[in-house]
Order: structure tokens, then C-alpha cells, then sequence
């Protein structure tokens, strides 16, 4: 991976089941030179496959290894539209900052407001059942 | 005596009356003292806004043709249970309920996804709810069953009653065994995982007036977004508890019982929640006003976070056991700091009670008071205090033979 002007980006991928079960992941390292760490995987009862990845390389493999998937029929959704803060139902308590594992929450020390921060985000759902006002919602 | 309430709602009325929020009076306090900092102001205002069980409403549900005696039958809101042992169309509807085929904790922890606070909640949200109930009929009220949709505007009346809220202090909970426990203090994760608590510290109301010179029965507060009134002392009560400076209790000490008209309340500060493996409750916004009319008053609300303790208790095992163990005291400073120290280790620190929207509460009766929309009432009667001498009896099981 080239240094210089890498980028790390949290995906979601969808894919249909023609693809589930077809080696698709490691061609984005062996033709994209993109590194990618699973966040988690799944195959519906339908067969459609679910994959959260962050994928982490230089800003144009990254390009390219994105239109390769589009291209194959992988639909991609940053991780950020699929895990979201119900901000009318969140009462700022912070029952979910020791339970977050990547600490994607975070109280500001002057308001004492619950800040949420997608981008650390991995997905797990821990916090969706443990958020008292159940604010919190996972859409895939 | 600085000020009588009657001063100070005159100044109220004439737009001219001086209110603070609990954290600013803080500020005010340590730059002017306390003598100036009373002489220049008229109310400090409170606020907490957390899970509080012991709330509910009741409810009076209009009468059918034919009439039916839903009282000593059986009724359902959104299939949770309602008391009904009233009259004929009275019910209570409890923060706890939950539906009947709800599975609970068979498999733990159960989720609780809906109960009586959410009915609360989405009631006062205005939505339709689903009334089912039976009766057993009789010569003046025959019919036996109905299931209709109902919302709050169709009912006689409406009226939030929580029989213990604004808890004067609480502990901080821990978890010493090596499982994840679901307690209604959180989830507290194995080995000193985490510590929860769930008091707004130095916003809280009755933290701002330890000893109650102030609110008693019949104090006018904010309750749900909208005005309420502190109608008894709560359950539980026991104010003769071990205080540190200031006589700020360090352990749960008094507690209220509020009453008001659910119909001008707001869903945003009555918040049906779910606590995985417990159950479910409902979120109380409560504020209530400190007027000033002495030194000493002000100088109970300038009470800070780094003032005030809380007992740190292990849910694993003191707690259901009712063993009096308790594994230290923190302040609210430490608490809110993140971590706190308990048995040589830091342990990240979670508050289920939201200072934020407690904080927006204070500001809000500060803009009611400050536009003149929001007087001050007088007590008619004091809260028991310390000398009343409470006892806080646990139950003592006398076995039937």
C-alpha cells in the first residue's frame, strides 16, 4: 500500500445471491492493492450476503476497487447511512459510552452532550438494545 | 428573611425578577459571595431528567352505550395491563407494565422493547392507542367487553401521578462477578467493567435544597414540559441518612411524589425506556424552582458537583442481597470526569440520568419565570424533614404457618 495519500473508509456491501458465494474480496487486494479488515459478515436465509469492511489504500485504488465491486452488482453504502443516531429519541444520558467498544461516543465535557461519531463506528449493535430510549438503529 | 414568595412573584409578574440556573448560580456565588450573590437573586432553578419507575398515570376513559364497569375487570392499553380497581372507567396505568405475553427475561436478557412508559409517551405524544377491556356485567353496566383505539384527548382526564420521583441522591453502581449483569442501573460489565450513575448532581432539585426549606407539598414545578405540582412526599422517603458538608445527603435520602395534567405535558421530556434485562420504565423531566429568601438558601443551591457524594455499591451481590457493603463514595466531579477509582482500579463511568436535558430543563422554567408565565407557589405543608425520624423499614417476612 502506497503511503502517501492513503484513505480508510467503513463500507457496507450488499451482495445478491448470484455473488455470495464467489471470491470477490480478495481480488480487491490482489488487483486493487486495497487492504481490507472485516467488521462483520452475514448470509441471509435468501442467500444475500452482508459484509461491513473497512477498506484502506491510495485515494485511486481505492476509486477503482469501489467501481470494480459497483460493476460486478455489489451495492455500497458507507457504514455511517446504516447506523444511525435517532437524534428526537436520544436523552444524551450516556448508558452507551462504556459499552461502545470503539468509544464512538463520546460526552463533550462542557455540555455534557452525547456526541456520536459514525466514523468509528464498527457495527456491532451493542448499543442498540443497551440504549434505554432505544435511539439507536442499525438498517441493515 | 431577604424575601417573602410574594415579593418575589410580584417581581416575577413585573418582568423584573432575577433567576439563575443551578450551575450558574456556582459561578455567581464563588465570584461575588454568598451575601451579595442572595441580595441580587430572586430563584435559582433545578432540573433532572432520568428513568423514574415509580411513575404513572390515571386515567379516566369516558363512559359506553351501554355502559360498561371496566372496574374489577380486566383492561389493556397497546396490550399492557392497567390497574382497575376503581369505579367503572378509572384506571391507572403503571411506568413498569408490560404486556402479558411480553417473554421477559425467559431468555436472558429479555429486550422489554415496550411497556407502560411507552403507552405514557405515546399518549401524550397524541397517537391512537388500542383500548381492550373485559368486564363481568352487571344491572347498571352490562356491556362486557370493547377493544376500540383511544388518545388522550378523548379521555375526562389525564393525570400523570408518580408516587416517588426526583430521588435525592442515588448510588453508583458496579459489577464485582465475572458475568455481565442487567440491573436498572445499566448494564454493568464483569470486573468492575464499568460504574453507572443516575443523579444531575448539582442540578438536581432536591440536591439544591437538602433539608426541603423550600419545596414542600404544593410547590409548582416543571413535570413532563409542562406544569405540575409536588402533591405528598415520595415512597421511600428518609431524609435521616449519614450527610456531608452542607448536610447533602451521601446516600438516597428524600424523594417526591408530583402530580399533573398529562394533557399539557410534552413527549419529549416523558420518554417510555428500556433497560435490556430489566425492564421498562418511563423518563421524567422534572425542574423545580429554589426561590431565595435567605443566605443560607442560596448557599445550599451553590452546592458543586465536587461537594456532593454517592455511595458505590456491587449490584452483583450487596445490592440484591441487601448487604449494607458499600465499596466507597465518589463525587459527581469524579463521576463526571469519566473514571473513577474503586478497589484500586479505574472504572469508566456512565450516567443513565441525561445532564444535558436536565440543564435544558433548569433553562427552561429560568425563560417561564423570566417571561413572567411561571410563578412561585408557597408550600402549604413542609416535607417530613430529619427530625420527623423515618424509619426505612425493609420487609420482615412473619412466614404463615
Amino acid at each position: 500500500m502506497r503511503e502517501d495519500i492513503a484513505i480508510s473508509r467503513r463500507v457496507v456491501l450488499h451482495f445478491p445471491p448470484s455473488l455470495a458465494d464467489k471470491p470477490i474480496m480478495c481480488r480487491l487486494a490482489k488487483d486493487f492493492d486495497l487492504e481490507f479488515n472485516i467488521l462483520k459478515a452475514s448470509i441471509t436465509p435468501k442467500e444475500e450476503g452482508l459484509l461491513v469492511v473497512e477498506l484502506s489504500g491510495a485515494a485511486e485504488d481505492y476509486e477503482n476497487g469501489t467501481r470494480y465491486l459497483s460493476g460486478v452488482g455489489i451495492v455500497i453504502q458507507p457504514l455511517s447511512q446504516d447506523v444511525i443516531r435517532n437524534e428526537t429519541r436520544c436523552t444524551h444520558c450516556g448508558a452507551c459510552v462504556v459499552l461502545c467498544p470503539p468509544g464512538a461516543f463520546v460526552i463533550d465535557p462542557v455540555t455534557r452532550r452525547v456526541e456520536f461519531d459514525d466514523s468509528k463506528c464498527i457495527a456491532c449493535g451493542v448499543c442498540v438494545p443497551a440504549c434505554p430510549p432505544r435511539a439507536m438503529e442499525i438498517c441493515f | 428573611m431577604l424575601r417573602t414568595i410574594a415579593e418575589i412573584n410580584e417581581k416575577i409578574r413585573r418582568g423584573q425578577a432575577v433567576v439563575v440556573t443551578a450551575e450558574e448560580i456556582i459561578g455567581i456565588a464563588d465570584e461575588k459571595g454568598v451575601e451579595r450573590a442572595a441580595r441580587e437573586i430572586d430563584v435559582v432553578t433545578t432540573g433532572t431528567f432520568a428513568p423514574m419507575c415509580s411513575s404513572g398515570a390515571y386515567l379516566n376513559l369516558g363512559h359506553t352505550a351501554p355502559r360498561m364497569k371496566i372496574g374489577g375487570g380486566r383492561a389493556c392499553l397497546n396490550d399492557v395491563p392497567v390497574y382497575t380497581g376503581f369505579a367503572a372507567v378509572d384506571v391507572f396505568l403503571g411506568a413498569t407494565a408490560i404486556p402479558d405475553d411480553d417473554p421477559r427475561n425467559k431468555i436472558r436478557p429479555g429486550h422489554f422493547d415496550y411497556g407502560g412508559g411507552h403507552v405514557i409517551e405515546d399518549l401524550v405524544a397524541g397517537k391512537d392507542v388500542r383500548l381492550e377491556a373485559t368486564g363481568y356485567g352487571t344491572d347498571c353496566y352490562p356491556r362486557k367487553k370493547i377493544e376500540t383505539w383511544i388518545r388522550l384527548e378523548d379521555m375526562n382526564e389525564a393525570t400523570l401521578f408518580n408516587i416517588r420521583n426526583a430521588y435525592q441522591n442515588y448510588n453508583v453502581g458496579v459489577n464485582l462477578s465475572d458475568r455481565t449483569i442487567y440491573t436498572y442501573m445499566g448494564v454493568l460489565k464483569p470486573d468492575l467493567g464499568n460504574a453507572n450513575y443516575s443523579t444531575s448532581g448539582q442540578l438536581s432539585p432536591l440536591l439544591n435544597d437538602p433539608y426541603y426549606k423550600t419545596i414542600g407539598i404544593g410547590t409548582k414545578i416543571f413535570l413532563g414540559g409542562g406544569i405540575g405540582y409536588v402533591a405528598w412526599h415520595g415512597t421511600q422517603h428518609h431524609p435521616d441518612v449519614l450527610r456531608g458538608d452542607s448536610g447533602v445527603p451521601k446516600r438516597g435520602a428524600g424523594t417526591l411524589a408530583v402530580i399533573g395534567d398529562l394533557k399539557q405535558m410534552k413527549a419529549g421530556w416523558l420518554r417510555g425506556v428500556s433497560f435490556i434485562g430489566y425492564g421498562v420504565s418511563l423518563a421524567v423531566g422534572i425542574g423545580i424552582p429554589i426561590p431565595i429568601l435567605s443566605e443560607e438558601i442560596l448557599h445550599y443551591t451553590a452546592v458543586k458537583d465536587e461537594e456532593i457524594f454517592a455511595p458505590v455499591l456491587d449490584y452483583s451481590e450487596a445490592y440484591p442481597q441487601r448487604k449494607p457493603d458499600i465499596l466507597g463514595e465518589v463525587s459527581y466531579a469524579q463521576l463526571k470526569s469519566g473514571k473513577i477509582e474503586v478497589l484500586g482500579k479505574d472504572v469508566p463511568t456512565a450516567s443513565l440520568s441525561g445532564y444535558y436535558k436536565a440543564l435544558e430543563i433548569a433553562n427552561i422554567l429560568k425563560e417561564w419565570i423570566g417571561r413572567g408565565e411561571f410563578l412561585l407557589t408557597e408550600p402549604v405543608a413542609p416535607l417530613p424533614g430529619v427530625e420527623a425520624g423515618i424509619e426505612f423499614k425493609p420487609l420482615r417476612e412473619r412466614p404463615i404457618e
